[in-house]
């Protein structure tokens, strides 16, 4: 048996899963030291089940801690840079569009070695080895415990980042280092910004982790624990400590995740209708469909593989003006059960309309007896065409689509949508999150140049396809149940060489359990 | 009598870091779904301007008929310029180098293309060589090669031209024909590292008076401008419009469509990114427009009947912030609206239609002003 859990800035919530079986869920409120919350959801799932400590083989666990530091910039750390590229790449210094307020707290210190690699994995320059040890010396001194190291064209060879990375730990044992071939993808300053916030949230990260860690032993869970990350896949907590930015968009990826699972179903749009927005995304095979634009966080431009969402203000406590008639983007949010017609309260919300229309049978309907027909009829209308409108704008074709709700504002939705072929809300629906945590998959990935004159297309994409399934082997996941879940194939313009950039994904179930 | 107003117009223009993400919009939107993305280029002008200080902009007209103006560009892949930025020692050198070459300094630098990426690169050069940057370009939009622009289409040669990488490795192309440079600089390129800086072009004030495209870096920078405020004051797409029909080359404009991508196919031919999206009408799902492009944005038809064709501009907008969008970033299921915009005069001459007319872009079809083809602009 294993357990799901989801770390909310709000709730903290838990199901204990028996193979394919929802055997518990619980949801708690998301204590300030983190562990208490999980214990209460963990501990209640368990007393529930009648299950023992001892059952569990494996807890999964999805959180927004580290998104939600680094957007409130709380508990960030100074990072050393060093950018191994001389002599290219000088006229963009490190964080140079930073807001800077963060760059404040993050930055200052910089160096740029000679070093970093040609995009056909030629050296720009050898690794300048002495540089790298005098920028380590130079950190040191300044107290930095956390280092970023970036290369030139590194996820194509990510040689030099290592060896710095090595030197660097010789001149600073204690030190914390990132090497941004690891988390990031092509583009330089996207990259560099992602490891750099991956540095900035060591400590963080190890005191997160802990409190994962310190919760579980006070349950008397011995079972390893894993951390979802952006794709939808498993990091272990040793992973996770190293790499904590890699869980920046996990909370969409899990709920989306989530959604397949209850309804069985791998290709499907997905909503997820929450108090204040609606989020809509497309599985694929299982996954998320991964965004192509790059994505702020916190006002730093990054490249990282997270979900491709439409978010809308839209969610059951979205108010509703009735002259003329608009639902959202305004929400009473968590205030919902206190201010709500149908809650006694006297405010026109989203999830009144759905109580007058008679969609669900909440609070009192005294409450909204009163509401015109006309303005109920047309803000129904007007919830359902602004789902219909995030729909469409995430499909990638023009068919039908199946629709997964899930949420606790499943109630909005009613009726036949455009472009749905079958709309449907599993049991469990409130709970997806920490679900789609549970049975998050492991995977492994490579985003590598290939020249189609040098390698045939086919032997090129065999070559790229063992090694996405073997990194997730090596990451835990059982050999046979390993699939290729994502293929994209980017042709270079203006390169030589019939070259291409090749990204392929595999998953597979976790070994353990 | 002139002098004071010459200072005035001066100080009114200058490109510092707080209009620079302007710029790169306004350029972004002249490069007509290609040029690549000014980002990195900005981010490298943000720290030259820095650094450096503030280039001032000189109009044309300012200019001695005896200047001598240099352009400044880079040249090689997009997805290499990701990686390896630039330096600025780089940029330097191939100045220096060309000014060797002529046994002259420039007085001036001008861009070549205001669409895109390359509108960053001559803010680059003009800031580290405390040089005022000349408000002309040779395109007034973007085009994929070197002698697609006005300079060499009226008569300035492309050569001696220059390009440095990294290493300050150096390589000197001298040519008669600019087809021929495009190419050299493009094989050189690939051994250099595919991120190169380019010098060429130069030119005397005279010869720039006659064959440059003027005024285009205050439009691009007015531009960005109006979508930005435009974003804050409700239809921006409407003010963009607006402004356009208040300047010179870019005044005959309209709204193509105003819908949803439904069909994209995107595919590399000779390097080139080729293909075509089609754009389904948000009023009437019956009408669609299909736009087919090559790097840039070439040609939009309607149900068959042509509505833009190049050298006039076909840009790719989002609906709702007017917010340019490049042919690489183009999805199934965006919201956007295509907006035809008329090309300089001297885009539309005879004897440049024979560089940049829409036979050099593989389109058998003659040459139609957008303002011809349409009774409502």
């Amino acid at each position: 048996m294993r357990i799901g859990v989801d770390v909310g800035g709000t709730n903290t919530d838990a199901v204990l899963m028996d193979g394919r079986l929802v055997k518990a869920s619980h949801k708690s409120p998301t204590s300030p030291d983190i562990s208490g919350g999980i214990v209460d959801a963990i501990g209640k799932v368990l007393e529930a089940s009648g299950t023992a400590p001892e059952a569990i083989k494996a807890v999964m666990i999805g959180t927004t801690q580290f998104t939600n530091a680094f957007v409130e910039r709380r508990g960030l750390l100074p990072v050393g840079v060093l950018r191994l590229a001389l002599p290219a790449a000088r006229g963009v210094l490190p964080m140079t569009d930073w807001p800077a307020d963060l760059a404040e707290v993050v930055g200052g210190h910089v160096h740029m070695v000679k070093g970093g690699y040609e995009f056909d994995a030629r050296p720009i320059s050898p690794l300048d080895e002495r540089a790298v040890a005098r920028a380590a010396r130079e950190f040191r001194r300044r107290g930095v415990r956390a280092v970023a190291v970036c290369g030139v064209f590194s996820p194509i060879k990510a040689d030099m980042e290592e060896r710095a990375a090595e030197i660097a730990q010789e001149e600073m044992p204690e030190v914390s280092v990132t090497l941004s071939s690891r988390i990031g993808r092509l583009g330089l300053i996207e990259r560099e910004n992602a490891a750099i916030m991956n540095a900035a949230l060591m400590d963080l990260s190890a005191r997160v982790i802990s409190s994962f860690r310190v919760a579980l032993s006070e349950l008397r869970v011995a079972a390893p624990f894993y951390i979802s990350q952006n794709d939808g896949t498993l990091m272990t907590a040793e992973f996770a400590e190293k790499y904590p930015v890699l869980t920046f968009a996990s909370g969409p990826t899990n709920s989306m995740r989530g959604a397949a699972y209850l309804s069985g179903m791998a290709d499907a749009l997905v909503a997820d209708i929450g108090g204040t927005t609606t989020d809509i995304g497309m599985l694929v095979k299982g996954f998320p469909r991964e965004s192509a634009v790059t994505v702020d966080i916190g006002g730093v431009r990054t490249n990282f593989r997270m979900p491709d969402i439409v978010s809308i203000g839209l969610g059951g406590g979205s108010l509703v003006a009735s002259q003329p008639v608009r639902v959202g983007p305004q929400s009473v949010g968590a205030r919902l059960t206190t201010t709500a017609l149908a809650f006694g309260g006297d405010t026109l919300t989203a999830t009144d309309i759905a109580v007058a229309a008679g969609f669900a049978d909440l609070g009192e309907r005294r409450g909204v007896a009163q509401l015109p027909e006309s303005l109920v009829g047309s803000a129904v209308g007007q919830i359902h065409s602004m789902i219909e409108e995030g729909i469409d704008r995430i499909k990638t074709n023009a068919g039908p689509a199946p629709l997964i709700l899930v949420g606790g504002g499943t109630i909005l939705v009613n009726r036949r949508l455009a472009g749905v072929s079958e709309g449907l809300v599993p049991e469990r629906a409130g709970v997806a999150n920490a679900i789609g945590a549970s049975i998050a998959q492991v995977g492994g990935e490579i985003d590598k140049v290939y020249s189609y004159e040098k390698l045939s297309r086919k032997k090129a994409i065999d070559a790229a396809e063992r090694r996405a399934v073997r990194m997730a082997v090596e990451a835990g996941a059982k050999e046979d149940t390993v699939e290729i879940v994502d293929f994209d194939e980017v042709p270079l313009s203006y390169v030589p060489g019939n070259t291409v950039r090749l990204r392929v994904k595999a998953a597979g179930e976790l070994a353990e359990c | 009598m002139l002098e004071p107003l010459k200072q005035a117009r001066r100080e009114a223009l200058r490109i510092g870091p707080e209009n620079l993400k302007d710029l790169a919009q306004g350029a972004a939107f002249l490069g007509t779904g290609g040029g690549g993305d000014p980002y990195i280029g900005r981010l490298i002008a943000e720290n030259a301007v820095r650094e450096f200080g503030m280039p001032e902009v000189v109009s044309v007209d300012e200019l001695d008929d005896e200047a001598m103006v240099f352009t400044a560009a880079m040249v090689g892949a997009p997805t290499v310029m990701v990686e390896k930025c630039a330096s600025g020692d780089d940029i330097d050198l191939c100045i220096e180098r060309l000014s060797e070459i002529l046994g002259r300094r420039p007085d001036a630098i001008t861009p070549a293309e205001i669409g895109g990426g390359n509108s960053m690169l001559p803010i680059v050069a003009a800031a580290r060589l405390g040089l005022p940057l000349v408000n002309c370009d040779g395109m007034g939009r973007a085009f994929p090669e070197i002698q697609m622009v006005t300079f060499s289409i009226y008569g300035v040669s492309a050569t001696p031209a220059v390009i440095v990488n990294e290493h300050l490795e150096t390589v000197v192309v001298e040519t008669d024909d600019p087809k021929r440079a495009e190419n050299l600089i493009r094989a050189a390129a690939i051994q250099m590292g595919l991120s190169v800086m380019f010098s060429g072009y130069a030119m005397s004030g005279r010869q720039i008076k006659a064959a440059g495209v003027r005024d285009t870096l205050s439009a691009a920078l007015d531009i960005g401008q109006i979508i930005r405020s435009g974003q804050t004051q409700g239809d921006p797409v409407e003010a963009l419009l607006e402004y356009l029909r208040t300047t010179e080359y870019y005044r005959h404009c309209k709204t193509l469509i105003d819908g949803k991508v439904v069909d994209l196919s995107r595919k590399t031919e000779g390097g080139w990114a080729v293909g075509h999206c089609e754009i389904r009408s948000i009023a009437d799902p019956d009408d669609s427009l299909t736009i087919n492009f090559r790097n840039e944005c070439l040609a939009a038809r309607q149900n068959g009947r042509l509505l833009v064709l190049v050298p006039d501009l076909l840009c790719i907008v989002d609906s709702e912030t007017a917010q340019p969008i490049t042919v690489e970033t183009l999805r199934y299921g965006q919201r956007v609206k295509a907006i035809g915009v008329s090309a300089p005069p001297l885009l539309r001459a005879p004897e440049a239609l024979a560089v940049v007319g829409p036979e050099q872009f593989g389109i058998d079809e003659p040459f139609q002003p957008i303002e011809e083809i349409h009774d409502d602009i």
